[in-house]
């Protein structure tokens, strides 16, 4: 196994090509539960996850899909991998690990419809990715997506007290201050592995 | 059933970018030329009318507790279609959206018209909410897509109206779209309050 690629991935995933910031994968999540830290970093960890493990099941999963020949049934089988995992986390978490599962509340189901989840799936399956990879793609992905949520949040909560212009107030401003997010993620596309 | 109605709400009291705030992943990130918005835009419109009349259809069958999951089977089944038709026909549009076709699956305005509309409506009606909420979705995206092509790369719809090198390229990266849909949102609520201002 080569650990820079897998450093390279990883790099990638968190800040070049950040879902959030530079593919605009998982917008809804960010912009609808960043209002408070702790929420956030609940959504955040529990994304990590999610994508880990979706990105685990779906590469066995997309094996068979070729094998028999269906890969046309690809985004259909996903989607039910990823809603039947999220069930399954759910229904554990409650049974196993009930503090945890009180701070996630009603992120969990949320997951299903987060596109950061199927994307990463997608992306694996896109970029050939073999099973390490696609992990390690599927768990720095949602570490990039917790990194973002949590700067935004903190930037959100100082909003609050912000006095922008009457129509700017609400969500637009919070999308002004993606945008400036988006812009200080752009100066790492210069990072790039030497070796 | 009242389609003027609908169609006003779809386009501008209730419309799905604008207003009610949802299918954000793939308005910021396709709208980067008029081509791609309005490949998307069809597309989506076209999924969004096809699996509301199905829901319909189905909404005293699908029972309660699993009609999430019911309904995301029923548009993963459309979105498969839409992708490899336009994969066979439109080749071009298929490539440079790439991914995000796939991802209408999980497109929160398609899930939402059915959670909300399609489940307790009959199919003509749910049809033509499809189609409104559609077209106020398109329009958005050319809007926007429009205002990014022109602004980035000096170019509306192919051609060149200005030359590229005196163009702000950051409006087509990633950044332009957050802003250009922040300013967007900021103009309907200013409209918004003038109208109710007014009366």
């Amino acid at each position: 196994m080569q650990w820079t690629t897998l450093f390279d991935i990883a790099l990638g995933a968190i800040l070049i090509n950040n879902f959030i910031l530079a593919q605009f994968l998982g917008i809804c999540p960010f912009m609808g539960v960043s209002k408070k830290m702790d929420t956030a970093v609940g959504m955040g960890f529990a994304v990590i996850f999610v994508m880990g493990l979706a990105a685990a099941l779906c590469y066995p999963v997309n094996l068979l899909l070729d094998k028999l020949e269906l890969g046309y049934m690809q985004t259909v089988a996903f989607i039910l991998v990823i809603a039947a995992l999220v069930q399954f986390v759910e229904m554990f978490l409650k049974k196993a690990v009930p503090t945890l599962y009180q701070a996630l509340g009603v992120y969990l189901p949320l997951i299903t419809t987060n596109c950061a989840v199927l994307g990463v799936v997608l992306l694996n399956v896109q970029n050939d990715y073999n099973f390490i990879e696609s992990v390690v793609y599927g768990i720095t992905g949602g570490a990039g997506f917790l990194l973002a949520i949590v700067l935004f949040a903190s930037i959100r909560e100082r909003l609050e007290f912000a006095d922008p212009p009457k129509a700017f107030r609400g969500f637009p401003i919070a999308l002004v201050t993606a945008g400036l997010m988006a812009l200080c993620f752009m100066g790492f596309q210069g990072l790039r592995i030497p070796w | 059933m009242n389609v003027g109605k609908q169609l006003k709400e779809g386009l501008l009291t209730q419309n799905p970018v604008l207003i009610q705030l949802l299918g954000m992943c793939s308005t910021l990130a396709i709208t980067t030329t008029i081509s791609n918005g309005i490949g998307m835009g069809v597309s989506v419109t076209i999924i969004l009318t096809l699996s509301n009349i199905f829901i319909s259809l189905l909404r005293k069958i699908i029972p309660e507790q699993v009609r999430i999951a019911c309904y995301i089977v029923v548009i993963a089944g459309f979105v498969t279609m839409v992708d490899l038709l336009l994969q066979a026909f439109f080749p071009d549009i298929a490539e440079s959206l790439g991914v995000f076709i796939p991802l209408i699956v999980v497109n929160c305005i398609i899930l939402a018209r059915a959670e909300s509309f399609a489940s307790k409506n009959k199919p003509v009606a749910a049809a033509v909410d499809g189609i409104c909420q559609g077209i106020g979705y398109t329009l958005v995206l050319l809007v926007m897509s429009a205002i990014r092509e022109l602004l980035g790369s000096g170019a509306l719809a192919g051609n060149q109206i200005f030359p590229a090198e005196y163009s702000a390229s950051l409006i087509a990266q990633p950044v332009g779209g957050f802003l250009t849909l922040g300013c967007l949102i900021a103009l309907m609520q200013w409209a918004q309050r003038k109208v109710k201002g007014g009366k």
